[in-house]
C-alpha cells in the first residue's frame, strides 16, 4: 500500500485504449486470448522476451501453443506444487502473460507428493530420458520435414487409380496443414518437457550463491553453470572452419566483402577440385548448422541462414580475410573451461563451512546434468524445427497465391490459422469443383488492413505491468522463465511514476562501462551496417548474430536475460552487455550517443 | 653490550616486532616485507620512549603518579594530564636519539619510492626538506587507548629533523591525554612499562585515498573486495567527513560489480599556511566523478587480495593514489577485519539426500502470496 492507503496498481487493462489506425486489431486473434473484466483484479506483465514485436495474425500461434505445452507440463504432467499454467492475453497486439499461483498450504503439499516423484524420476534418468528426448526431437523434425503441398494439379495421379488409394490430393491440404500444427504442438511439449526442472536447478543454484555470496553478479554465477561446448556455437564455429577450408584451398579471392552468395557459389563450381571440396563441405554445413534462425523463433520473418545466405556470407567473408591475415579464429575452449573450473573452485573454497561445499557440489552438479538441454533445446526446437515450420507454412501460403486467394505468400501470415483452415477448405472445394476459389474478395481486404494495422501497433509502447502491484511475487516459474522478481517489479514501477526519458533499464548482463555511437539492427540481414566501435542496439541476438561481437564495444537487446545469448557471448568477449530492456530499439536510434553501465543495467541517451 | 638502536627502518620490521616498534610500525614492516607498496620510513622504538623517558622522569614519578589518580576524577586527570603533555612536549629529546632520528630522516631521502631519488620529490631539495608523516605506534597493551586517541597523534607534513623530533613528543605526549589516561585507570592497565613507538615515513600528497575492505563490511561477502575512495587525503574518509565513493571488485573474476559515485563535497588537504591538514570545498567540477579509474580500481583490489591472502585473514587497508602521470598506488596501513569475523559463520544450506532434492525443496516452497 501507498503511504496514502491506495494499493498499488500499474494500468489496469480495460484502462488501455485500442492505437489509432489499428482499432480492428482483436479480429487478428482468437476471442480466448481477450482481456476480460475480471483481468483488472490480476497482475500481468508484457512477455517482451518472446514477444518483442506486435503480433502477426498467424503468428499468434507461438503463443497459443507454447502456453498449452507448458500450461500442461506444469500443471498436470509434473503438477507443480506452486504453479499452475500461464494465462496469455493480447491487447493491441502484444502478449500479456500471468501465472496461476497456488496458494493453498494442503493444496500445495498435496500437489508437492505428486511432484516429487515424478521430478525424481525425471532427474534419476535425467541422462537416458534426455538420449530419447533427443532422437524423439530428431524425429519431429524429420517429419516437419517431409510435410508436402499438394500441387493441385489438373488430373490426379494415376496411382489414386492403379494402387486404389482412394483418397485424392485435395484431402491431403487440410491433412497436411494440420500435420504442421499438430507438429509445432507436439515440439513445443517436447520443449517444455524439461524445462522447469532445468531452470529450477539454475534458479536454486542462483540463490544459494545469492545467498552465500551478497555481492556475487548474476554473470558470474552464469559463468559457473555455462557450457562451453555447446551446440550454440555450432553454426558460427561452422563458418570459421569454412573460412580456413577457403584460404587453405587457395579459394579465398572468391570471397570479396560484401559478394553475393549465389554468384560465389556459381563461381566455386568453376574452381575444379578444389572449388568442388568447398561446395561439398559447404553443403554439409548447411544441413543441419544453417537452420538457425536469424532471430528467436517466435515470428514467422525470422528466416533461417539457408534461406539468407547473405546472413552467413556477411561473417563468412569477413572470416577468410581474418584466416588470410593469419588471426586464429577459435573460440579458446579449453582456456574457457579452465576458467569457469577455476571460478567455481574459488568460490567454493570461499564458503564458510563444509555443508556449505557439499550443498555446493550437489547444486553445482545439478546445473551441469541439466545444461546440455538447458544450453541445447533452443537449437533443436526454436531453431531448425521452427524454421521448417514457417518454410511449411510459406509453402501453403505459396499455394494460395497460385490458387489466387492471395496476392503473395507472405500474406499467410496475416491469417489466423483458423482463418487459413477456411482459405484452404475454399481451395479444395474449388479444385473439386472446378470453380473459383472465392476467397481473394474476402481475404486481401482483411488482411491490407491488418498490414496497415500492425504498422501502426509499432508505436504503442505497451507498459511492462498491468493490474495491481503484488505483495510478494516469488514464483519460480516466473523467475525462472523471465528472471522477474519483486525488485524487478518494483523498477517497474517506479519507471512507471517517473519516467526517465533518457534511461532504459534491462539486465545487467555482462559488466563494465562504455560510451559510443549507437547502432540499431532491426534484424540480423542488417549486420554489415555496423562499423567498429559501435554500440550494437538489437531486439534479440543469437547465434547468427556471433560475428558481429568481433566489431562492436558493447551490446545492447531489447530480449533476453542473464544466460542469452548476447549476454553470453558479451562476456566472453569482455564487453558491456544490457540486455531485456524492452525497448532500445525503439527509444534508441542510430547516431545516438549511449553509454551502456553493464553493471547496472542501465542504458542512458547523451544527446 | 652494544646497546639496540633507537630507530628502525620499516623494511626491516615484522608483526612479531610489535612489542618493540608497536602495532603500526610492525603492520606497515610486515607489509613491505611482502613487496607490498609502503613509503618508506623508519620506526622510534619503545626502547627510544623509554630511554627518554628515563632522561625525563629517573626516579619513576610519573608512573606513580597517574597510577594513583582516581578513575572518576576528571578534574585532577585533566590537570595531571595537562601539565605531563607540556612536560614531555617540551623537553628535549636525549642526544644519542635525537641524533639517530636525525640520520634516519636523512636516509629517507635516499630510499627509493615517494620523496626519494626515485619518487616524486624535488630534485635538489635540500635534505632537511622531506616531509614526513609522524604516526604514534601503540603497543598491544594499550591498543584500545590508542584507537580512543585515533586522528589526533598523526601529523603530517612535518618538515626538518628537528620538527620530527618535537612531534616524536607530541606522539609520545598523546599517552598522557586526558582519553587515555582515563581509559587506563578505568581498565586497570598498569602504568609501568607503558611504552610507545612511532613511525616517521614519507608523506605522500594523494590526489585520491581511502580504504579497502577485504571482506564486504555491508554484506559480510567474502569474494568480493570493497573500496572506498574520496579525493585528498584519506582521513576525511576515515573520519567519516565526506561519503566516498563505493567500487564492489570480485576477487575470483576481477569484475567491478558495483559502482557507487557519490557526491564528495569536502576534502582534506595539506594545509598551505601552517603545517597540517585543513578541510577544503571539492571543486564542484570534480564532486560527482569517479575518483578512480577502472585500471586503479582493479589494482587496488589487486592489493587487497595480496593483503588478505598474506595474512590469511580479512583485512581492513588505509591506502592513497599519488603523482599525476603513472600515479602509485601506497597502502598506509592494515588491520584485521572484526565486525564480520567475530560471528559465527551459519551455513547457507545443507547438502541433502539426493542432489536434486534442493531444486525439489525449492519448487515446493510457497510461491508468491495473491495479489491483493
Amino acid at each position: 500500500m501507498e503511504p496514502g492507503g491506495q494499493p498499488r496498481s500499474f494500468q489496469l487493462p480495460s484502462a488501455i485504449e485500442d492505437v489509432p489506425g489499428a482499432e480492428n486489431w482483436r479480429s487478428m486473434y482468437p476471442y480466448f486470448t481477450r482481456f476480460q473484466p475480471g483481468d483488472d483484479n490480476r497482475f500481468w506483465f508484457y512477455n517482451s522476451m518472446h514477444f518483442p514485436e506486435p503480433m502477426p495474425a498467424f503468428d499468434a500461434i507461438t503463443a497459443e501453443i507454447p502456453y498449452t505445452a507448458i500450461g500442461a507440463n506444469t500443471t498436470r504432467v509434473f503438477v507443480l506444487p506452486t504453479t499452475l499454467g500461464i494465462e496469455h492475453r493480447i491487447v493491441n497486439g502484444r502478449v500479456y502473460i500471468t501465472a496461476i499461483p497456488v496458494t493453498d498450504p494442503e493444496e500445495i503439499g498435496r500437489r508437492a507428493a505428486i511432484f516429487n516423484e515424478r521430478a525424481g524420476y525425471y532427474y534419476q534418468n535425467w541422462d537416458r530420458l534426455y538420449e530419447g528426448w533427443k532422437a524423439r526431437i530428431a524425429g519431429l523434425i524429420s517429419e516437419i520435414e517431409a510435410v508436402t503441398v499438394p500441387p493441385l494439379d489438373e488430373f490426379e495421379d494415376p496411382r489414386v487409380v492403379t494402387e486404389s488409394t482412394g483418397v485424392a490430393q485435395n484431402h491431403y491440404v487440410r491433412e497436411n496443414f494440420h500435420r504442421c500444427l499438430d507438429l509445432f504442438s507436439k515440439m513445443w511439449h517436447h520443449h517444455t518437457e524439461f524445462l522447469m526442472l532445468g531452470y529450477g536447478a539454475y534458479v536454486v543454484f542462483f540463490e544459494f550463491c545469492k545467498n552465500a555470496f551478497p555481492d556475487i553478479s548474476e554473470q558470474t554465477v552464469a559463468r559457473m553453470v555455462a557450457g562451453i561446448d555447446v551446440i550454440m556455437y555450432r553454426p558460427d564455429d561452422e563458418l570459421k572452419r569454412l573460412a580456413r577450408l577457403a584460404v587453405e584451398s587457395g579459394l579465398a579471392d572468391e570471397f570479396p566483402e560484401g559478394c553475393d552468395p549465389d554468384t560465389v557459389l556459381a563461381r566455386l563450381a568453376e574452381r575444379g577440385e578444389a572449388g568442388r571440396e568447398w561446395l561439398a563441405a559447404f553443403d554439409a554445413a548447411r544441413h543441419p548448422w544453417f537452420h538457425v534462425s536469424t532471430g528467436d523463433g517466435f515470428y514467422h520473418h525470422h528466416l533461417s541462414w539457408n534461406e539468407n545466405l547473405a546472413v552467413p556470407f556477411a561473417a563468412l567473408t569477413r572470416y577468410v580475410r581474418q584466416v588470410a591475415a593469419g588471426e586464429t579464429l577459435e573460440r579458446p575452449t579449453s582456456k574457457l573451461v579452465a576458467e569457469r573450473d577455476r571460478i567455481a573452485a574459488e568460490y567454493r573454497a570461499l564458503l564458510a563451512t563444509e555443508e556449505d561445499r557439499g550443498a555446493f557440489d550437489q547444486m553445482l552438479g545439478v546445473c551441469r546434468l541439466v545444461f546440455p538441454y538447458v544450453e541445447d533445446h533452443k537449437f533443436y526446437c526454436e531453431h531448425w524445427f521452427t524454421t521448417r515450420f514457417f518454410q511449411k507454412i510459406r509453402a501453403f501460403g505459396e499455394l494460395l497465391t497460385s490458387r489466387g486467394v492471395l496476392e503473395e505468400a507472405e500474406d499467410v501470415f496475416h491469417l489466423q490459422h483458423y482463418e487459413i483452415d477456411q482459405a484452404l477448405a475454399d481451395v479444395m472445394l474449388a479444385w473439386a469443383s472446378g470453380g473459383e476459389p472465392l476467397g481473394a474478395a474476402y481475404l486481401r481486404p482483411i488482411i491490407a488492413e491488418r498490414k496497415r494495422a500492425l504498422e501502426a501497433l509499432r508505436s504503442w509502447s505497451p507498459p511492462p505491468a498491468l493490474g495491481p502491484v503484488p505483495e510478494a511475487l516469488n514464483d519460480p516459474a516466473v523467475q525462472m522463465l523471465w528472471g522477474i522478481t519483486q525488485d524487478t517489479i518494483e523498477s517497474w514501477y517506479s519507471q512507471a511514476s517517473s519516467d526517465n526519458e533518457k534511461e532504459v533499464r534491462g539486465y545487467a548482463a555482462s559488466s563494465g562501462i562504455v560510451e559510443g555511437t549507437a547502432r540499431v539492427l532491426r534484424d540480423v540481414n542488417e549486420i554489415g551496417q555496423i562499423r567498429d566501435g559501435e554500440i550494437l542496439v538489437c531486439p534479440v541476438t543469437a547465434p547468427s548474430w556471433g560475428p558481429v561481437f568481433g566489431k562492436i564495444k558493447a551490446a545492447v537487446s531489447d530480449i533476453g536475460g542473464t544466460m542469452s545469448h548476447a549476454a553470453i557471448v558479451a562476456r566472453e568477449y569482455g564487453m558491456p552487455a544490457v540486455v531485456g530492456t524492452g525497448q532500445a530499439t525503439r527509444r534508441i536510434r542510430t547516431g545516438h550517443r549511449v553509454r551502456v553501465d553493464g553493471d547496472r543495467g542501465v542504458v542512458t541517451i547523451l544527446d | 653490550m652494544i646497546s639496540p638502536h633507537l630507530t628502525r627502518p620499516l623494511i626491516s620490521l615484522r608483526s612479531d616486532d610489535r612489542p618493540s616498534v608497536g602495532g603500526k610500525a610492525a603492520g606497515l614492516g610486515e607489509l613491505a616485507a611482502a613487496g607490498l607498496p609502503v613509503p618508506a620510513g623508519f620506526a622510534i622504538t619503545t626502547g627510544a620512549f623509554r630511554h627518554a623517558l628515563q632522561a625525563l622522569d629517573p626516579d619513576g614519578v610519573i608512573p606513580r603518579q597517574v597510577g594513583e589518580l582516581p578513575a572518576d576524577d576528571d578534574g585532577t586527570i585533566a590537570d595531571v594530564s595537562a601539565q605531563l603533555r607540556s612536560r614531555i612536549v617540551g623537553t628535549p629529546l636525549p642526544a644519542r636519539l635525537r641524533d639517530e632520528i636525525a640520520d634516519a630522516y636523512r636516509a629517507l631521502l635516499h630510499q627509493p619510492g615517494p620523496g626519494g631519488p626515485g619518487g616524486p620529490g624535488r630534485p635538489g631539495r635540500p635534505a632537511g626538506d622531506v616531509p614526513v608523516a609522524v604516526r604514534s605506534s601503540a603497543t598491544a597493551e594499550d591498543s584500545g587507548s590508542a584507537s580512543i586517541a585515533g586522528l589526533q597523534d598523526t601529523y603530517l607534513w612535518v618538515t626538518g629533523a628537528g620538527a620530527v623530533a618535537e612531534h616524536v613528543r607530541r606522539c609520545w605526549a598523546s599517552l598522557y591525554s586526558v582519553e587515555s589516561v582515563t581509559y587506563r585507570r578505568h581498565r586497570g592497565v598498569p602504568e609501568d612499562g607503558l611504552a610507545m613507538g612511532v613511525v616517521v615515513q614519507v608523506m605522500v600528497d594523494p590526489r585520491c585515498a581511502g580504504v579497502l575492505f577485504t571482506r564486504s563490511p555491508v554484506t559480510g561477502d567474502t569474494s568480493v573486495i570493497v573500496v572506498e575512495a574520496s579525493w585528498g587525503l584519506g582521513s576525511a574518509v576515515v573520519s567519516g567527513v565526506v561519503t566516498p565513493d563505493t567500487y564492489v571488485v570480485s576477487r575470483v573474476t576481477g569484475e567491478i560489480v558495483k559502482r557507487d559515485v557519490a557526491t564528495k563535497l569536502c576534502h582534506h588537504q595539506r594545509n598551505p599556511s601552517a603545517p597540517g591538514v585543513c578541510l577544503r570545498d571539492v571543486p564542484q567540477a570534480l564532486r560527482d566523478v569517479p575518483c578512480l579509474e577502472d585500471g586503479e580500481i582493479l589494482a587496488l583490489a589487486d592489493l587487497g587480495r595480496r593483503v588478505s591472502d598474506h595474512y590469511g585473514s580479512p583485512q581492513d587497508v588505509e591506502w592513497a593514489i599519488h603523482g599525476g602521470s603513472g600515479p602509485q598506488i601506497v597502502l598506509l596501513q592494515s588491520r584485521p577485519e572484526t565486525v564480520w569475523s567475530s560471528r559465527a559463520a551459519s551455513p547457507v544450506a545443507a547438502p541433502t539426500a539426493r542432489a536434486f532434492d534442493h531444486v525439489l525443496h525449492r519448487l515446493s516452497a510457497p510461491g508468491r502470496t495473491a495479489a491483493p
